[in-house]
């Protein structure tokens, strides 16, 4: 195999001194924090629940997902702690991740039956949502474990609407379902118990379905509706037993004797699948980074003040921390260039520093020339923002910025993300943040996404405040207006947090730095599901 | 003329063994096969091989073979025709040289009734014996029937009372009669705590007849070797002297030339001893005699039947140290020693310590229920007899073979055990010694291997990943159940579940921690604590077959899933290896007593009763005579 014939990165990164130690020390303890998190979010509903489960020979989601993949094959949990600190317990009532079965990348979403049941709700809708968006960006199977009672139908809940603010906004999943299917992407639905009203569509709407015998339960409406409905009395298995879906109305395809043996017949059916991976395999040959990957719990001070170079990462996430950097001498805020990770080539843009009219435009150009050789970008994200400032301004700060928008916007070839610190305001979009359509986003714990840092927006709004005293020509109060701004400062600090960004799931979790090449290793396998193709409508513009 | 292609009517350990000599002396060989048999290593090892559409014992035609192939020789090995006075005859007569003694010979000792008569002619000490049922009480309980054709065990039983010998003799007839086409059997004493031993001679055309020491041959199963050694612990040169010249006496009157062997049984209490037999062909057991005197017996019966002189005499003939050999067979010694067919689906002999392995199966090999279920003769050599033992014990445990039963930790048990250290290897020796047949391998160690296994399979499961292969194994970010594998040790379920961390160590269920130094398709290098673990791996479909200290462990991979479980019948009573069924004893509706006889049959030429397992009816039979039944098949179903 070839490999890349670039050098490797040298690292400066004192390993040995305090500061290094006090970084990593910081950052295992929010590891430490998190881990706490993952193991609330494995109880779901509770222990009680699970045994309620087991007892009726029900396997727990995990131990469902579990079976599921092959033996020793990696699993990338997506969201793991969504609905952190919300109504809902810790995870969201539902898995979601990205997994190998019967020899085939797919993804793979799970009702937690422990959590109210496996009702629908803000968390789960979004996760779910996001696990179909996955399958249909990267081209993956989808695969559903479903039992669920339906939406949280609960006053404060707005779980009809999967967050929405009105029942004629929702049902988008049911779409999306049938959307996969018709880009030839496989829904395989193992219904594990119940799924009525709406939920029944989440099998409906699948290429294949398994019930298992006894314990699935899918019709639009149960016996009490139905007799509200049409007077009928009727029994659950009258209804939406499995055996009368495998026997009478043909939903299910397969009938499952039990939870083990539903899994056993899914993993039959993604064995016919007759899939293929529409991208590359790994192009070069795999080497480990020379730098070690845990030095990288040390590099980020917690209050991100302390600039570091964003090459020490790249340097640990590389294939032989083999890095050819692109115009290192232009624009030296951002850093562009090539590297292999998990034997995939790619581009790698990283923050050195705020982003000045030229980094944009180098940055630009580079984006336009990966798509042309088809290179997937990943953006490891430190950024403050664009430079402010009369003399940025008249060089061109918006005009130069748009210019890096615009590449990031219309590139083709998948973005991968990492927020390893800051990620303010349009710096966040033009590092390609999730809503400039990237595959995945993923957090270091020591990540901070705001419109702006905490300090700047009290110290604005104080500015502001300052300047309507004046014009109201009323005395103002120093006292107070420190409070004011501490206050605020904490409150947006708090909210900019990495666990209050992955609770509402605007990111695809959090990892630990130590897994950062692992993790882009598993997203870059995933996108070549889908052939890599950047935009053909542009050359390269020289900017 | 000088042989210079010769064919072999044989197959097996002896078809290759035989072609070594032939080779080593420029000789061609030409092979004979039948179907079964077109994949043995020994069809390959031989310079020409032609196929027999019928048996090992058509003798027509495989001397219109070796006339079409231009043979000069033809070597018929041990058993089948080896010992067909007739086929000699017709070998000669088609001007091809006969590698035995002459025809007359083999026939007047295919007799052992004649036999009898000539030793007493050579004055050579012989058993009572008589061929009248009638005289049984004379002889005394308990006695040996045995085949007058016989050989191999076949036709022979030990009948302790009276009651037993009807059906024991008109059982061995049959045996006799379906093994050799003779069904004449004869009665002789039966003395328990004997020992076995013969004497090999070997004889040239010229009357030169010399012997070339002694066998012991005492430990047996079923009445077939399974130790065989030279020297005899209990033979000192004084007795080798008288034994051998009694053996030469014998030979003598035959006019013997060839290699052939005079058994005789020894009493140690009396050191008397009673001649047996003259086995007119070469033994089983040669090689144990090549060891100690360094003479190539088959080298030497080519020489003889090309018509050279022996070219040492019985003065120039000296001993050296001691050999041992073992039979290693598919068989169950925990099962009556009853013959175990399937695949071999590893056999790698160890160089470490190096012995001699005489085999004629290989990695892959099927063990049919059609031949002798012998997998190899291994044969140490040492300066002693506890040297010899000890290496080949050695040896044993060393090698990496298996995957069906075979009596390896029984040998290796017989090796190691005081009893035969001490040389008190009387031909009671295996009732008497207790040997178990059983890997010498605590709980832990066989649960360690398990661990060792798992972590095998483990890597293979990554090897043969072909999407994210390159991610360490079980890697995510979630929280899931431990990575398992079922695995069944006998009977015995054996589930080993483990974490992998960052450093690559794997964690256990049962907190051991297994660093892995390397993998590959074979074999695992493997720190489980602070066991090493270095052991050689053949996995085939659901079977593993890893290595230990005391040789392999054989685990079954259980499914992880449950498929539909086979419902076996109420009362059924299954084949306990595949055979024929030569016999049903009982009619439908039949009320039977536990311990009844109900089916006989035949397996690897064998005998094998199917017994009522307790008192009741026969509700169905689902075989017929004649029929070949798989092992595990259902025979008869009883009430």
């Amino acid at each position: 195999m070839p490999k890349l014939e670039s050098q490797p990165f040298e690292s400066k990164l004192d390993t040995s001194g305090e500061q290094f130690n006090k970084n990593k020390i910081s950052m295992l303890s929010m590891l430490e924090e998190i881990d706490v998190l993952l193991d609330e979010a494995e109880l779901g509903g509770g222990e009680h629940h699970k045994e309620r489960l087991s007892k009726r020979g029900k396997l727990p989601v995990r131990e469902r997902v579990f079976h599921f993949l092959d033996p020793d094959s990696p699993f990338l949990e997506i969201s793991g702690l969504a609905a952190y600190k919300s109504d809902y317990p810790v995870g969201g009532g539902a898995i979601a991740g990205i997994g190998v079965s019967a020899g085939i990348e797919c993804i793979i979403f799970a009702n937690d039956p422990t959590v109210l049941a496996g009702a629908m709700h803000f968390y789960s809708v979004k996760k779910w949502m996001r696990a179909m968006q996955i399958a249909r960006d990267s081209r993956l199977p989808f695969i559903q474990f479903v039992e669920s009672a339906g939406g949280d139908l609960r006053p404060r809940s707005n779980a009809v609407v999967g967050g929405t603010t009105h029942f004629a906004e929702s049902g988008r999943q049911f779409y999306e379902i049938t959307e996969l299917s018709k880009l030839n992407i496989p829904t395989v639905t193992v219904t594990f118990g119940t799924a009525t009203a709406g939920g029944a569509y989440q099998p409906g709407m699948s290429d294949y379905n398994i019930f298992v015998k006894d314990q699935a339960d899918v019709a639009l409406a149960g016996p009490p509706l139905v007799q509200m409905a049409t007077g009928e009395i009727s029994s659950r298995e009258d209804i939406g037993g499995a055996k009368m879906h495998a026997e009478k109305s043909g939903l299910a395809e397969y009938l499952a004797d039990n939870d083990l043996d539903g899994i056993r017949i899914a993993r039959e059916v993604m064995s016919h699948l007759n899939w293929e991976k529409e991208g590359t395999k790994p192009r070069f040959s795999i080497e480990e980074p020379l730098h070690n990957q845990d030095d990288l719990l040390g590099l980020i001070e917690p209050s991100l003040k302390t600039p570091f170079d964003i090459r020490e990462i790249i340097g640990r996430i590389a294939d032989g921390s083999k890095f050819e950097e692109f115009k290192p001498l232009f624009g030296p805020t951002i850093i562009c260039g090539f590297i292999s990770i998990h034997g995939y080539p790619v581009g790698v843009l990283g923050n050195n520093g705020m982003l000045f009219p030229n980094a944009s435009q180098k940055a630009a150009h580079f984006i336009q020339l990966c798509n042309k050789r088809n290179l997937p970008l990943v953006f490891l994200q430190n950024i403050t923002g664009f430079m402010v400032g009369k003399d940025y301004e008249q060089d061109g700060s918006i005009k130069k910025g748009a210019q890096m928008l615009n590449a990031v916007s219309n590139s083709e070839v998948p973005h991968l993300t990492i927020i390893v610190g800051n990620s303010y305001g349009a710096g966040t979009y033009a590092m390609s943040g999730r809503e400039f359509g990237n595959s995945f986003t993923f957090l270091w714990p020591t990540a901070k996404i705001a419109v702006m840092g905490g300090e700047v927006i009290a110290g604005v709004m104080s500015i502001v405040r300052r300047g309507q005293a004046i014009r109201k020509g009323i005395k103002f109060d120093e006292k107070k207006d420190t409070e004011i701004v501490k206050d605020q400062q904490i409150g947006h600090d708090k909210a900019s947090v990495a666990l209050k960004a992955t609770s509402v799931l605007s990111d695809d979790g959090i990892i630990d730095p130590r897994d950062t090449r692992d993790v882009l290793g598993i997203c870059l396998s995933v996108v070549n599901n889908k052939k890599v193709q950047g935009s053909k409508s542009f050359g390269v513009f020289r900017l | 003329m000088t042989i210079k292609k010769l064919l072999i009517a044989n197959r097996g350990e002896i078809a290759s063994r035989i072609i070594k000599s032939a080779h080593q002396m420029g000789i061609g060989t030409v092979a004979i096969y039948t179907d079964p048999d077109a994949n043995s290593p020994y069809v390959r090892e031989a310079k020409e091989a032609f196929k027999l559409d019928s048996s090992y014992l058509d003798a027509k035609k495989i001397i219109e073979i070796a006339s079409n192939a231009n043979v000069d020789a033809i070597h018929p090995g041990y058993g089948f025709l080896s010992e067909n006075s007739n086929f000699a005859n017709l070998v000669s007569k088609s001007n091809i040289k006969w590698v035995g003694p002459s025809a007359n010979a083999i026939k007047k000792m295919g007799d052992k009734l004649t036999a009898k008569k000539l030793s007493e002619k050579a004055s050579v000490p012989t058993l009572p014996m008589t061929s009248d049922p009638k005289e049984a009480k004379k002889i005394g309980y308990p006695l040996l029937i045995k085949a007058a054709a016989g050989g191999g065990g076949k036709g022979m039983r030990i009948v302790k009372s009276q009651k037993d010998l009807k059906e024991s003799i008109a059982s061995a007839q049959r045996e006799a009669e379906g093994g050799f086409g003779d069904k004449r059997v004869f009665i002789e004493r039966y003395i328990a705590k004997s020992r076995h031993i013969e004497i090999q001679i070997l004889g040239d055309s010229y009357g030169n007849i010399v012997h070339l020491g002694e066998r012991e041959c005492s430990i047996q199963r079923r009445h077939q070797k399974v130790v065989e050694e030279s020297p005899s612990p209990v033979v000192d040169e004084e007795l080798r002297n008288e034994m051998g010249a009694a053996a030469i006496k014998i030979a003598s009157l035959l006019k013997y030339e060839s290699a052939g062997t005079v058994e005789f049984l020894f009493d140690e209490k009396t050191k008397e001893f009673w001649f047996l037999e003259v086995n007119t062909r070469l033994q089983v057991e040669h090689p144990v005699t090549e060891e100690v005197t360094g003479i190539d017996l088959v080298r030497e019966q080519l020489k003889i039947a090309n018509g050279d002189p022996l070219d040492f005499s019985q003065e120039e003939i000296e001993w050296f140290g001691s050999s041992i050999e073992v039979r290693l067979y598919s068989e169950d010694p925990g099962n009556n020693f009853l013959p175990v067919t399937g695949k071999l689906i590893a056999f790698e002999p160890t160089e470490n310590p190096l012995v001699r392995w005489d085999t004629g199966v290989e990695t892959g090999s099927e063990i049919t229920p059609n031949f002798d279920p012998m997998l190899a003769k291994v044969i140490s050599y040492g300066e002693n007899r506890v040297e010899a033992a000890n290496k080949l014990a050695l040896a044993l445990e060393n090698s990496h073979f298996g995957g069906l039963k075979t009596n390896r930790d029984y040998l290796i048990s017989i090796l190691r055990s005081d009893e035969f250290l001490q040389g008190n290897t009387t031909t009671d020796f295996l009732e008497k010694a207790k040997i178990k047949d059983e890997i010498n391998l605590s709980e832990k160690e066989i649960y360690f291997l398990a661990i060792a296994a798992s972590m095998w399979i483990q890597g293979k499961n990554r090897f043969e990943s072909e999407v994210l292969s390159n991610l360490s194994s079980g890697w995510n970010n979630a929280r899931l159940p431990m990575q398992e594998v079922k695995l069944q040790y006998k009977d015995k379920p054996l589930t080993v579940k483990y974490n992998n961390n960052r450093e690559e160590i794997f964690t256990t269920d049962n907190n051991n921690l297994a660093k892995i130094n390397s993998w590959d398709k074979n074999f695992i290098d493997i720190e489980i604590d602070n066991v090493r673990i270095r052991s050689k791996i053949t996995c085939e479909d659901d079977l593993l077959l890893i290595q230990s200290k005391s040789g392999d462990v054989l685990f079954k991979i259980l499914p992880k899933f449950e498929t539909v479980k086979k419902v076996s019948i109420d009362g059924g009573l299954n084949a306990p290896m595949p055979g024929k069924v030569v016999e049903v004893k009982i009619k439908k509706g039949a009320k039977i007593k536990k311990g009844d006889t109900l089916v006989i049959l035949e397996a690897m030429k064998m005998e094998h009763k199917v017994l009522a397992p307790s008192d009741g009816k026969v509700k169905e039979i689902l075989i017929h005579k004649d029929e070949q039944v798989e092992n595990g098949a259902t025979l008869v179903v009883l009430d």
